[in-house]
């Protein structure tokens, strides 16, 4: 009851910063000199007059005043329209709907590796403070962190693709293959680990510093030495007592971090030659197709925001001190 | 009679660069079956160090050099940390001071309780939750099977204590240690779990190691007393001898620093008031959605009272009482919701924010936690300054002023260059002092600003305090939870319970004849009250 009255506030609040920016892309998209059919007219060779640009923008409804455009565009998304894509001729839901599984999947697994071994790293590294696990982890996670992704992959595709030949150096699975079921499954699993490392070793860093430190307050508190005078041997004093408590500050992290992975995706994509929505964001810039830019961006807030509704419920499911 | 728990000769080594090289020095204690041992001294004295030793729960770096400490035929200071484990919780059982934070916040306290018999017996998972009730029951918490399954934030401080206390016991323990059990804790939730602890004992026969600062809480429960000092012991016997008839200067110093709870002879109080309250109130909403389904708490409802000039008004109440909230709104460091403040005829509460401002000089506040009020970044003697700089003072003069207040508030002048770090809790509730009285306040709102120290250290803060008082003619507002305190600062006290004064008058009148029975609850909570009479 108490975690369903928090999911209906949290979601609730949810839609104001949904709206804002939108309404914040849209405006800075119009700032913008040009706008699609200009870029349609400079794909066909700018042999287009006037008359027919101007035929075009009344199609469109470009000629229209700002405020009418953006309640035009709002009206759309609320029936889920989200415009055509002029240069992938098709609508631009069916564009991003394409792609968006290789980037969920991508996402999914590098935050589960990075989570997974960040938290297992960070206990093992409070553990043992100062000692030499310890100063071995934390050595190792300042390495990923200060390592730029991109040469992370380059250097794993070097590896394991060129000189091990272990692993495919890029795309989301054998294409004309024709697996299918398990066999297609593990043909995509394969393709992903790569990825998946290069995307998650940053964040793995991050995590594992995080959890140390949080293990390490965790542990200094009273509550510790309660168990610990109860007779609690020290690993059921961590499993039992101090990971739970010492997890909050890394739930709170996933939260944040959703966005930043998508924006991290772009490189990962681009490097893998993932088709996956990051790789598509970057396409659109270049190739100015501002619909389905405005549909990535509607489509990653929702994504951002639906994580972030997962955390808190996972933070009120975690910590009882949690009022709605 | 052989004692439960003998500790001979022990000695705790501290790690190097420490003040001092060892935390405890050849400490011998017995502690006998069915009796209450207090372990008293002040804080740094060992006395916390020497249970940590007996259930070999140090500190990291710290370590048992020498001595033994023998329970049940076997050497702790030696045994294997496998004998411990099975001994600790089972045979030896801890109760801590701060019941909010030894309780794992996540956890159920039904199953905090009940880990006691899934780490040390075999029983069935019904068989424990039958007895976690029964052990909640026999604490006196009301409610037990609500209780059990609440988790430790929705009970109250004296609950949770009591759930602490309703772990240790589970396992009918040889020994009990109890670390400051009662220090966190309400007057009146103090009395109660004295009670319970010293009926517990007699029943089940538990040997308890009962440490504590607090002389009245020896008195009223202590069968033997131990007083420790810098890691030794230096005086031990009855409880009755040791109050009455110290033999160790240290011990002697140390109760005459202890305030009587009878009120001095009555000051002369002036008859023209500087700050007075006219039902002044504030509430506090917290949770709920767009106005419904929150929570509101009266924290002040219409508080008046009248502090003549010169005088001290002590406000006294137990924790929500709405005391620490009444002392912020007579600074406006919370806007009153209604009622008003007047200072020298001058109404605060009309004033804008800026003009409030500028007139903060005036009335000044004194906050209780020494070590959390000062910005631990800059030197003592700038923040000091810092107010008459703000002020308009030039810097230059506003930091010679500082060296005077040092040496006003009794600290070397010299030490303005220092950070707060570098002085102890004492010496930092001066610093907090001679900031306050460096924009020369005409009115001075303490709160509670001696509870975080030593009885001896607060005992120089409270004479310096008086001196200040009637050198500079300062008028105070005094907020405490500790009567003895009130019963030696005040002229003028008034009693809170939940956002109301529910008695007020010279403190002599309400301590000696109290007419409300809150007040009347209150005085007869005081731990060892008798013996705070007559000392």
């Amino acid at each position: 009851m108490r975690v369903l009255a928090l999911a209906g506030r949290r979601l609730l609040s949810s839609v104001p910063t949904l709206l804002l920016i939108l309404v914040g892309i849209f405006l800075l998209l119009q700032l913008a000199p040009g706008d699609a059919v200009d870029a349609l007219i400079a794909q066909t060779g700018g042999g287009a007059d006037a008359a027919s640009a101007a035929a075009m923008r009344a199609e469109m409804g470009l000629d229209l005043s700002v405020p009418a455009q953006l309640a035009n565009y709002m009206w759309r998304l609320v029936r889920l329209d989200l415009g055509f894509s002029s240069i992938y001729g098709k609508p631009v839901s069916t564009v991003i709907f394409e792609r968006l599984p290789a980037t969920l999947l991508l996402m999914l697994a590098a935050l589960s590796f990075a989570f997974f071994f960040g938290l297992v790293l960070g206990v093992l590294a409070a553990r043992r403070v100062n000692g030499w696990p310890d100063t071995l982890i934390s050595t190792l996670g300042l390495i990923f962190y200060a390592t730029p992704s991109f040469w992370f992959g380059l250097m794993a595709i070097v590896l394991f693709s060129v000189h091990l030949q272990w692993l495919p150096a890029g795309g989301f699975e054998e294409i004309g293959s024709g697996f299918t079921g398990l066999r297609r499954t593990l043909d995509i699993a394969t393709h992903l680990v790569l990825p998946t490392l290069t995307l998650g070793l940053i964040f793995l860093a991050i995590y594992l510093r995080i959890m140390r430190a949080s293990m390490l307050e965790v542990l200094s508190l009273d509550f510790v030495r309660t168990a610990r005078a109860k007779g609690l041997d020290e690993t059921r004093v961590v499993v039992r007592h101090v990971l739970r408590n010492a997890l909050l500050p890394m739930v709170t992290l996933i939260g944040l971090q959703a966005g930043t992975m998508l924006g991290g995706s772009v490189v990962v994509e681009s490097v893998f030659s993932l088709p996956g929505l990051g790789r598509l964001a970057y396409e659109s810039v270049v190739q100015r197709d501002l619909n389905t830019l405005l549909g990535i961006v509607f489509v990653s807030a929702l994504l951002v925001i639906c994580v972030n509704f997962v955390v808190d419920l996972l933070y009120a499911r975690l910590d009882p001190r949690i009022t709605p | 009679m052989s004692p439960v728990l003998a500790i001979q000769g022990l000695t705790v080594a501290l790690p190097a660069g420490a003040d001092r090289p060892h935390a405890l020095d050849r400490v011998s204690l017995d502690l006998n079956a069915g009796e209450i041992l207090c372990v008293v001294g002040e804080s740094g004295s060992g006395k916390s160090m020497t249970a940590g030793a007996v259930m070999r729960l140090l500190p990291p770096g710290v370590a048992i050099t020498g001595g033994s400490v023998i329970f049940e035929g076997q050497d702790l200071a030696t045994a294997d940390e496998a004998t411990m484990r099975h001994l600790r919780g089972a045979r030896i059982a801890m109760v801590f001071q701060e019941p909010m934070t030894a309780l794992n916040p996540l956890r159920r306290i039904g199953d905090q309780i009940g880990e006691m018999f899934r780490i040390h017996t075999a029983l069935s998972a019904t068989e424990i939750a039958a007895r976690v009730l029964d052990l909640l029951a026999e604490v006196h918490i009301p409610e037990p099977a609500q209780a059990a399954r609440a988790y430790p934030h929705e009970l109250s401080g004296g609950q949770r204590q009591r759930a602490m206390i309703a772990m240790a016991l589970a396992l009918d323990p040889k020994v009990l240690i109890a670390d400051e059990p009662t220090t966190a804790l309400d007057v009146t939730t103090q009395a109660q779990i004295l009670h319970l602890i010293k009926d517990l004992q007699r029943r089940k026969g538990t040997a308890v190691l009962f440490i504590t600062h607090d002389f009245g809480v020896v008195a009223e429960i202590a069968d033997r007393v131990a007083v420790m000092q810098h890691g030794m012991v230096v005086e031990e016997g009855p409880a009755a001898q040791v109050l009455n008839a110290p033999r160790h200067e240290y011990t002697r110093s140390l109760i005459a620093a202890v305030p009587p709870l009878t009120a001095r002879a009555p000051r002369p109080v002036s008859a023209e008031p500087i700050l007075v309250m006219r039902d002044v109130r504030k509430t506090y909403r917290t949770g709920g959605f767009l106005g419904r389904g929150g929570r509101v708490t009266h924290a002040v409802r219409g508080v008046t009272l009248t502090l003549p000039k010169g005088a001290t008004l002590g406000i006294v109440g137990e924790s929500g009482s709405g005391k620490s909230t009444l002392a912020r709104c007579l600074v406006r460091l919370i806007e009153p919701e209604g009622g008003s403040v007047s200072l020298g005829g001058l109404e605060l509460t009309g004033l804008t924010r800026a003009q409030m401002r500028r007139q903060a000089h005036r009335i000044q506040m004194v906050f209780q936690d020494p070590y959390g009020s000062l910005n631990p970044r800059r030197r003592a003697g700038e923040l000091v300054a810092q107010g008459p700089m703000i002020h308009g003072t030039p810097r230059a003069e506003a930091l010679r002023r500082a060296k005077e207040l040092f040496e006003l508030v009794g600290l070397d002048p010299a030490s303005t260059e220092r950070f707060p770090h570098e002085f102890s809790g004492g010496q930092r509730q001066r610093i907090g002092l001679a900031r306050a009285l460096a924009l020369e306040p005409e009115v001075l709102v303490a709160d509670e600003p001696v509870s975080a120290l030593d009885v001896s250290v607060q005992a120089q803060v409270l004479r310096l305090l008086a001196e200040l008082r009637e050198r500079l003619g300062l008028s105070l507002v005094f907020i405490t939870h500790d009567l003895r305190v009130a019963a030696q600062v005040c002229d003028l006290v008034a009693v809170m319970k939940d956002g109301e004064v529910v008695e007020h008058g010279p403190v002599a009148r309400v301590f000696e004849a109290p007419e409300h029975p809150y007040t009347q609850a209150l005085l007869a909570s005081v731990p060892g009250r008798d013996f705070a009479r007559k000392n």
